[in-house]
């Protein structure tokens, strides 16, 4: 899936995540991460996303990801649905 | 006798912390909702959020029910395409017609997947043979108050008695059934006598259960329709005299001077059977 045009999903919320997704010209895979578990899940969080983008077959975005403690599944349906917003 | 729903609570499909949690609340059903919890621009979020969170997350015993779209928006379809890969317990149907419940048993039908008509309008109302007749996975069916008197042109009020038919009709026709029959939500979620006096008003016409909008709902909701110690004791005194009548052979069961006959019996087994699933014994 390629991404056309910035597009963003999610909530500032407790136990949410903010993704925002950003074409970018063939730079690869590229996470810009907060989170307020980052000592302790920071790695699994960017883990989660990469591998979430690799199943979209996502090759080349920059993320933008605000995380507010959100689970494994939630971080999955919001890069989907940034991911698939930005490709519409 | 059917799953124990005393309580149907709803959920903002697009609220993670709560569809996490939506075992600990203590209702009997959770409802997660696609529909009117969740605004025109979230849609497809939230349904990747559920659909993700029924698929990874143990939510106990539980029950998860998943209001989607109307079956006359292009949401409703994408709604259970996704539910078909999560599996929840149930989908609820709103604004239900036979039609749409025929689509949507159609779908689900290679599934265990159980279905939940709303009943919020007149025609729903009328109909509402028809809806129970279109589906053998129909379990319940809800009532839907503030819909239905919008569609009526009628003003909605705290004491309910513009909602003494829809309320009727619909526990009664549950019952020739066999489904449960839920009783449309109290909206005013401050108002602890409110909610249980109308909770006492549904159970008293045949309501099974109730929805509840919010957590602090559901502990009123279930002492409602959960039986009391002393209707408990009573029952039990009761299945143990039949119980011993047949062991004795005798033809005429009675306790404490009374005869007891076969309808008595049956209301006891049945207030035995919900607190044990109330885990009340």
């Amino acid at each position: 899936m390629k991404i056309l045009k910035p597009a963003k999903a999610g909530t500032l919320e407790s136990s949410d995540i903010y993704i925002t997704v950003y074409p970018n010209d063939g730079e690869g895979i590229n996470i810009k991460l907060e989170s307020i578990v980052m000592k302790q899940f920071g790695s699994q969080i960017k883990k989660v996303i990469t591998e979430t983008l690799g199943e979209l077959d996502v090759e080349n975005v920059d993320v933008v990801a605000v995380d507010k403690g959100a689970l494994d599944c939630t971080i999955k349906a919001r890069v989907e649905a940034a991911v698939r917003r930005s490709s519409l | 006798m059917n799953k124990l729903r005393r309580t149907m609570l709803f959920i903002p499909g697009d609220n993670p912390g709560m569809i996490q949690n939506a075992d600990v609340f203590g209702a009997d059903s959770v409802i997660i909702d696609l529909e009117d919890a969740v605004g025109a621009t979230e849609k497809d979020s939230s349904r990747l959020l559920v659909r993700n969170a029924l698929m990874n997350l143990d939510l106990g015993i539980v029950e998860t029910v998943v209001r989607i779209n109307g079956m006359d928006t292009e949401e409703g379809v994408e709604d259970i395409n996704a539910l078909l890969l999560a599996k929840p317990d149930g989908i609820m149907v709103p604004k239900a017609t036979e039609e749409y419940i025929k689509i949507v048993h159609e779908i689900i039908k290679e599934t265990d997947i159980i279905l939940f008509p709303i009943i919020e309008g007149a025609y729903s109302l009328e109909t509402v043979t028809d809806i129970i007749r279109a589906s053998d996975r129909i379990k319940g069916v809800l009532f839907g108050a503030e819909d239905f008197t919008a569609d009526m042109g009628i003003k909605r009020t705290k004491e309910g008695s513009e909602i003494f038919y829809a309320r009727n009709r619909i526990a009664t026709v549950c019952k020739a059934f066999g489904v449960d029959a839920i009783d449309t939500p109290f909206t005013d979620t401050n108002d602890e006598k409110g909610l249980e006096k109308d909770t006492l008003v549904g159970k008293s016409l045949g309501m099974t259960g109730k929805a509840a909008i919010n957590p602090r709902q559901i502990e009123i909701i279930n002492g409602v329709y959960s039986p009391t110690k002393e209707e408990i004791d009573e029952a039990m005194k009761i299945i143990n005299a039949a119980e011993k009548a047949a062991e004795e052979g005798k033809g005429v069961i009675s306790l404490d001077g009374k005869m007891i006959d076969a309808p008595i019996i049956s209301r006891a087994e049945k207030v035995v059977e919900i607190a044990k699933q109330a885990d009340l014994i």
